[in-house]
């Protein structure tokens, strides 16, 4: 507990002011009550509260009501979603958090993929600046009046977007003549190989996989399984031996 | 009564004198101060301190010299996962590495990109750089890593150092 008496007038008021948000629930409501219909909340998701933007070129203003008079003081993380085939394409997600009242927030805001372009929150929180930059590198939106925006993880001059949907495991070759390359992976026969769908968990689960045999291999191993089964009434063969 | 040569044997200055060839002698040097360039990148560079720290303790095998300048490092231990974006510094480190010099990619991912199958992480770091010796392990024993460092020392001396040395200056003198 914080001794009231203790702190100066200033620090005083603050925590007053604080003390109007118990929950993520008040600061959505602030929100809306601030900002109308751009705002709208989502159902609530394992006690987690989002709401949505409907316009991006707003989120600067709401960012910045939300760090200086919601105190929203932290910003957790920045990341795109790329609803490859609907439209709009992107949804960007803002996770913010205030260390004072402990409540987080998360605003969804959506982009077109004609634009891919949304104003940059780098001058409401500093850290945005890296986040950002990650979004960009993986998914290719841009951010208006980023003061630097350059690729983060993959090496300038990298000509794709490594986590849109339409982008390969693999990976695409690529040069840049006497200074970078990226190769195709080979994926085939790797550890870790899971395969989608399948009858059983047999036939997804990971491991080494070569696609030409695979899929014989591994039906000829559930008919082996199956066939014993039925001469033994187990899966893994004669039980152990009665004792007379 | 017995057979004396200048060269061969003098009981005078017995004890003092070594009889070698010129490539055993630089070789004997060479692999018994193997500085390495800790090249650590991911988890395999934790085993690599744990290598040069006392329980495994490299320095028996004259290698606790950790250069961090390329300039004064023998052998690049290239310990973890090379992304390509981090290639181009490792490509660059190893050019600015004086010869002779040697290279051990340790673990699955240096060797051969382990298990990250993905379009950010080169397949082996031998597509830019030439490996003396692979190492398996994810990550590898400290005494796995002991023992490509001995084999490392192996292969230097069995290195021909005078013909290569008289190679490279016909070469240069060709040139």
């Amino acid at each position: 507990m914080v001794l009231l008496k203790n702190l100066d007038l200033e620090t005083k008021t603050r925590i007053c002011e604080l003390a109007n948000i118990v929950t993520s629930q008040d600061a959505a409501n602030k929100l809306k009550a601030k900002f109308g219909d751009l705002i709208s909340e989502l159902p609530i998701f394992r006690g987690e509260l989002t709401v949505r933007l409907t316009d991006a070129e707003k989120i600067t203003e709401v960012c910045l009501y939300a760090k200086n008079d919601l105190d929203f003081n932290y910003l957790v993380d920045i990341t795109g979603i790329d609803n490859y085939g609907d439209d709009p394409r992107w949804t960007l997600v803002y996770h913010l958090r205030g260390l004072g009242h402990g409540c987080e927030v998360r605003i969804k805001t959506d982009v077109s993929e004609e634009k891919s372009k949304l104003p940059s929150v780098v001058s409401v929180w500093a850290t945005a600046n890296w986040h950002e930059r990650e979004v960009y590198d993986m998914m290719g939106i841009h951010f208006r009046d980023h003061p630097d925006l350059r690729r983060i993880l993959m090496w300038d001059g990298y000509p794709y977007f490594p986590l849109r949907k339409d982008f390969p495991l693999a990976g695409k070759d690529s040069e840049l003549p006497g200074v970078a390359f990226t190769q195709v992976t080979p994926m085939a026969g790797g550890p870790f190989v899971t395969v989608a769908g399948g009858n059983s968990a047999m036939a997804r689960e990971p491991r080494i996989r070569i696609p030409e045999t695979d899929s014989i291999e591994t039906m000829g191993r559930l008919e082996r399984r199956k066939e014993i089964q039925e001469a033994h009434g187990h899966p893994k063969g004669p039980g152990p031996i009665e004792r007379k | 009564m017995q057979a004396q040569s200048e060269i061969g044997y003098n009981s005078k200055i017995e004890g003092d004198v070594v009889i070698t060839t010129v490539d055993a002698a630089l070789n004997w040097f060479r692999k018994n101060s193997v500085w390495p360039m800790p090249m650590g990148l991911a988890c395999c560079a934790i085993e690599l301190m744990a290598v040069g720290a006392s329980r495994f303790d490299i320095s028996r095998f004259g290698s606790e010299v950790m250069r961090f300048s390329p300039r004064q490092a023998d052998c690049m231990i290239v310990a973890g996962t090379v992304t390509y974006k981090m290639a181009l510094s490792v490509k660059r480190i190893w050019d600015q590495m004086p010869e002779p010099r040697w290279c051990i990619a340790m673990g699955a991912c240096a060797s051969t990109g382990g298990m990250y199958r993905s379009y950010a992480v080169l397949q082996g770091v031998d597509r830019i750089i030439p490996v003396d010796i692979y190492v398996s392990g994810c990550p590898p024993r400290p005494e796995a890593l002991l023992d490509a460092l001995m084999k490392l020392q192996n292969k230097i001396s069995k290195t021909p150092v005078v013909e290569n040395l008289t190679i490279m200056n016909l070469k240069k003198a060709a040139a």
